[in-house]
């Protein structure tokens, strides 16, 4: 090496990086800029999300205070109406009471509750994106690294300015959730209206249909299968999400993993996880077990 | 309902993104070959002026790339075109603000689809009131009006079945009922049988020239069949190159046709189903003699009446009874069998 920095220029040997002064000087700037900005608006964007904590805490409450009965009976009253399949129905009434059994039921409620307002939220925000991605592709263009880089970015480092804005708390966690798991919502549903076959396309067109009319009677239900693989992946991704979030400050099962980690609990880590994986595996089946409901339609009967 | 003809005139489409910059070259006579490698432009249609007949059948035919299913798309503006007009009942389609043109798809047009362009995710019922719910129509009245339509197809018993657990035939049966209950002027089939077999097709022929037979519709057939297109067309236009190279009555074009090209596609065709009598017929000469033979009759079917009743000589009447023309078993056999003129024309 230094055989041949001693034959290169200085400059061609050691990369010239910005001079430490500047660098600092920039990092303070843009930090003491983004503290002013949360110093300022803090309280106002606290208030904008102020029902998210309500919706959260209500239902929150609802999952933990209704007799665990009462939530056993809806949940496989859901899981069988959503699958129509009695095995998956089984399963879920037999790992809902093991979890139970080993003390966790609570815990699996608060998580419950958290993966469903995120889940829901990522619906919300994620079709209209995603609708309007697939009408343009200049929006295109604009959200995919946007998505990109939420997809890869570290979730540690967007909790940072998560933390800083909202402090440590349910809210800052479904932010943080959501921001992990929307992005598969988003690119499917794009994908799945970009899919559609052409010619139903022309089709709508040659009878007068409106933008609406199409995106409604062709575009979403063609689209369906696709945009339902989307949602499975933000729930997937969000119990994911739900153990680094417990990092600032959300409860339930994750929190149990964090306290589990720093302490080497082997079994309170692994009972815990399993617990995860129990109601992954419900929220998997049940809803692919929808989606294929819903495209009874496409089964060939007749030649 | 009294359906309007549509004229095409000056017809011209460019592919490409500054297609409107060639339409003089092309009117000077840039070649299609030309403006590809010069100019990264695909023509498409070019120079095409053809008036369709009111409540008729008017067959474009053409093969795979010589711009037919532009040119039907050109008339539910599916495609802008670069330059030229397509006008219906006074009103030139392509001039249409967006809502115009949208009500004129919605009540005006209907369209069939080569590859039948069904919602999958609809029964057929579902399917079949698509153009009513698009236009607003209440669910009672439309589903009342689809059954109809679903009966006159032939489907009955099949409303609540979903496209894909119909054969291609039927589901092409859908295509059409949905287009019939959306009880518009104009019907626009693109290649609406092609994808179907030798034998449904013929089947279906039969269906729309029976529907048509009351309807009057205004009807732009494209197909790729000549047979289809002489059983099918009041009028039909053959098109190569995205060029109208002959049009007029399947007679006019069966028996002369205007080049090498056109006459290849009519050296196969049985001419004994599409000529007609009154075609061939000389002018009457003293007392009509032999058998009488309505007008419109082909020549196969004169042929087997004058041979089982055993004459040699016939006279064509028209509709009223009253005697037109002359012909003999000799004449008909030989405008049966492809005279010498087309053989020379080839052997040219």
């Amino acid at each position: 090496m230094a055989s041949i920095c001693s034959v290169l220029p200085a400059l061609l040997c050691k990369f010239p990086a910005i001079d430490d002064g500047t660098i600092r000087l920039a990092r303070k700037t843009i930090d003491d800029g983004f503290k002013g900005f949360v110093r300022s608006y803090g309280d106002a964007i606290d208030t904008v999300v102020q029902p998210l904590q309500w919706f959260l805490n209500y239902l929150e409450g609802a999952f933990v205070a209704s007799p665990w009965i009462l939530v056993l009976i809806v949940m496989v009253a859901v899981v069988y109406y959503g699958s129509r399949n009695i095995n998956i129905t089984i399963g879920t009434a037999l790992s809902m009471i093991a979890i139970g059994l080993v003390g966790l039921w609570n815990d699996t409620m608060i998580t419950l509750a958290m993966v469903t307002v995120c889940t829901l939220i990522s619906i919300l925000i994620g079709i209209p994106i995603g609708i309007l991605m697939a009408r343009s592709d200049r929006v295109q263009a604009i959200v995919n690294p946007v998505l990109d880089v939420m997809q890869t970015m570290p979730s540690f480092v967007y909790l940072i300015p998560v933390v800083m804005i909202f402090g440590i708390g349910k809210v800052p966690g479904l932010i943080a959730v959501v921001i992990y798991a929307v992005p598969p919502m988003i690119r499917l549903t794009n994908l799945g209206i970009r899919l559609v076959d052409q010619e139903v396309l022309e089709a709508a067109d040659a009878f007068g249909s409106s933008a609406w009319q199409k995106l409604k009677n062709v575009q979403m239900p063609l689209a369906l299968p696709t945009i339902m693989a989307g949602i499975n992946q933000t729930i997937m991704m969000s119990l994911a999400m739900v153990v680094v979030a417990s990092m600032i400050g959300v409860g339930g099962l994750g929190k149990n993993v964090l306290q589990a980690i720093a302490n080497q609990f082997f079994t309170v880590g692994f009972l815990n996880g399993f617990a995860l994986v129990g109601i992954a595996i419900i929220f998997d089946r049940t809803s692919q077990a929808f989606g294929r409901r819903l495209q009874k339609h496409s089964e060939v009967i007749h030649g | 309902m009294a359906s309007h003809a549509i004229e095409v005139k000056n017809l011209y489409k460019i592919f490409g993104p500054n297609g409107g910059d060639y339409v003089d070259a092309v009117k000077r006579g840039l070649g299609k070959a030309e403006l590809n490698e010069k100019h990264g432009h695909v023509l498409g249609l070019q120079d095409i002026n053809i008036s369709m007949p009111a409540g008729g059948v008017m067959v474009v035919m053409g093969l795979s790339g010589s711009g037919k299913s532009t040119l039907i798309r050109h008339i539910n503006r599916l495609i802008d075109p670069t330059a030229g007009e397509v006008l219906y009942d006074g009103v030139d389609v392509c001039k249409m603000s967006d809502n115009d043109l949208r009500e004129f798809r919605r009540h005006k047009t209907a369209m069939v689809f080569q590859k039948f362009a069904l919602l999958p995710h609809r029964t057929v019922l579902d399917n079949t009131v698509y153009g009513l719910e698009i236009q607003g129509v209440g669910k009672a009245e439309s589903e009342k009006r689809a059954r109809g339509w679903i009966e006159r197809v032939g489907l009955q018993g099949f409303e609540n079945h979903y496209p894909n657990q119909l054969s291609g035939g039927m589901q092409q049966r859908v295509g059409l009922a949905r287009a019939l209950t959306n009880d518009a002027d104009i019907l626009l089939m693109d290649e609406a049988y092609s994808a179907l077999d030798p034998l449904i097709r013929v089947d279906m022929q039969t269906v729309l020239l029976d529907l048509q037979k009351e309807l009057k519709k205004t009807v732009v057939f494209i197909t790729h069949d000549l047979d289809e297109a002489l059983r099918l067309g009041d009028k039909i236009a053959i098109l190569r190159d995205g060029r109208v190279v002959q049009q007029g009555t399947g007679q006019q074009i069966v028996l002369s046709p205007a080049d090498d090209y056109i006459t290849a596609f009519v050296k196969e065709v049985n001419r004994g189903r599409v000529i007609n009598v009154e075609t061939i017929m000389r002018p009457l000469t003293g007392n009509p003699e032999g058998l009488p033979l309505a007008m419109g009759m082909v020549l196969e079917s004169a042929a087997r009446a004058m041979t089982g009743a055993h004459v040699n000589a016939a006279h064509v009447v028209d509709e009223n009874g009253r005697p037109i023309g002359a012909l003999d078993l000799p004449t008909i056999i030989s405008a049966m069998v492809t005279p010498t003129s087309h053989e020379d024309k080839r052997a040219a």
